[in-house]
């Protein structure tokens, strides 16, 4: 695995007793020996420590915040000149055919914008910046910092012991926090459906940081085994399963991510790659749909599962494209694409398990009710 | 207790075989969460897919180690499949086989020979 990149964190992983695996060309760690199930429920419970420094992080800066939003507006279909300082907003990178070429997330920074950015695709994210941008905007990739996500009921109690400030933040809203002497970006944001943080800490102070937020109460390391079966239960996408560059916002029924400022007949309408093809499937709709998939059986439905129209012969109307067992849920839970007009929650179908058809129901996301501090 | 390459376990009772996954196996897979089991009185064939089993990992298959006829299946493992990882080579047996030749036994390793095995 020597051709593989290691985090700030990869000796202590090691120590944790981390079972490592190459991911998006890092060695990360799966699972501790609690285990996949144990470190899902404890992040629901408690608080769990994800190492998260193989993701991008990148700065854009220019003249003004307006040069910075205005710019960035060209390559996502989001609402970026209306962020207010201090506050994050989720977003995608889309192509000209309006497919998803990655997902995001965005924060201001007071004059700056602050833009974390997918592992697997952080080379082409930030070749994009800088080929549509520079040199009016300074694209930074952050080489040297790691990111740190605490995550679950208990994340507010175990930041806020090292800066009480945390506490006094909200879902989406970023700001500097010193964490025990050293000085970071926190975000209140995450992946899993909970509350948490996510923490940008330079390389050097990474390892310190995170040995401090584990010895809080209730704080264990989770790996990302458990990061999935978390994020799938939440209803998150994963990039390059969930969506990718063949699936517009529409289709990954993201529509609530392209801000009413950026469709037609909006402010600041279009503008960015593949607008007329994301207006136009916001005005007629699209042919799939990204839906929940709940199993009726114990059987979990995986990724590539073929969704049928009956529980013999018929039609593939679908394709899983994320699914496993749930522990929270306490039951195998999936999603995936169907065609629309079987998309409605409570629809019946099968999916095709070692060639058997096993029914299914059309299921609304989340599967299990999101934990944020609003 | 017998072993196999393919990590189960095979306990003689009278005419008959009780077959599990062993400790290492059962490891290995992580926490289990689906368990298919064969029909009983199904007629098997070594190395037939007999047994699903699926952890939060992936799906495996467990094959039958001998020819012989599937006499009883343990129930209680479609119910909880967490039982897989809390006693492997106890509670958790999968099938019990009707033995149709018992000379394909003598292949499978002992306790020693499956811990030299698996290193």
């Amino acid at each position: 695995m020597s051709d593989l990149n290691r985090t700030p964190l990869f000796d202590l992983h090691v120590e944790l007793g981390a079972k490592m695996v190459p991911f998006a060309g890092y060695e990360m760690p799966v699972q501790y020996p609690l285990g996949v199930m144990k470190e899902h429920q404890h992040t629901r419970d408690a608080a769990g420590l994800f190492d998260v420094s193989h993701m991008g992080q990148v700065i854009l800066s220019g003249q003004s915040w307006q040069a910075v939003a205005t710019a960035f507006e060209t390559l996502v279909p989001m609402d970026v000149l209306g962020l207010g300082d201090g506050r994050q907003r989720y977003g995608l990178f889309t192509n000209d055919a309006g497919g998803i070429e990655d997902d995001l997330m965005f924060a201001r920074r007071g004059d700056d914008l602050f833009v974390v950015v997918n592992a697997a695709c952080k080379t082409a994210d930030i070749a994009r910046m800088k080929a549509a941008l520079e040199p009016e905007i300074t694209v930074t990739a952050l080489t040297d910092r790691a990111l740190i996500a605490v995550q679950g009921p208990g994340a507010e109690a175990a930041v806020s012991a090292m800066d009480a400030a945390a506490a006094d933040m909200t879902f989406m809203h970023v700001r500097d926090l010193t964490l025990d002497g050293i000085a970071v970006w926190a975000s209140r944001s995450g992946y899993t459906g909970e509350d948490g943080y996510e923490i940008s800490v330079p390389d050097a102070q990474a390892e310190a940081l995170t040995r401090k937020l584990l010895a809080q109460d209730g704080v264990e390391a989770i790996g990302l085994g458990a990061r999935d079966s978390l994020r799938l239960e939440a209803g998150l996408c994963l990039y390059g399963h969930d969506i990718d560059a063949t699936t517009n916002p529409v289709e990954g029924a993201l529509n609530w991510a392209v801000q009413k400022v950026r469709r037609r007949d909006g402010d600041r309408a279009g503008g960015f790659p593949g607008a007329e093809a994301v207006m136009a499937a916001f005005e007629n709709g699209a042919a799939r749909k990204r839906v929940g998939l709940l199993p009726e059986g114990r059987a979990p439905m995986r990724e590539g599962v073929a969704i049928f129209d009956a529980d013999a012969g018929g039609t593939q109307v679908g394709t899983v494209t994320s699914g496993g067992f749930g522990p929270t849920f306490g039951g195998p839970v999936a999603m995936g694409y169907v065609a629309t007009e079987h998309s409605k929650t409570g629809t019946p179908l099968w999916g095709e398990v070692r060639g058997k058809r096993l029914p299914l129901t059309i299921a609304k996301l989340p599967f299990v009710a999101a934990n944020f501090k609003r | 207790m017998k072993f196999t390459e393919e990590h189960e376990w095979l306990r003689v009772e009278g005419d008959e075989v009780v077959v599990g996954i062993t400790i290492h196996a059962a490891e290995q897979l992580g926490d289990v969460v689906f368990v298919e089991l064969p029909e009983e009185g199904t007629t098997v064939s070594k190395d037939d897919e007999v047994v699903v089993i699926e952890s939060v990992k992936a799906a495996s298959d467990i094959l039958a180690p001998i020819d012989g006829e599937i006499t009883e299946v343990n129930g209680a493992l479609t119910d909880n499949p967490s039982m897989v990882n809390d006693d492997p080579q106890g509670e958790a047996w999968f099938f019990k086989l009707k033995v149709s030749d018992a000379s394909q036994m003598d292949e499978f390793m002992d306790e020693a020979g499956y811990q030299a095995f698996i290193g």
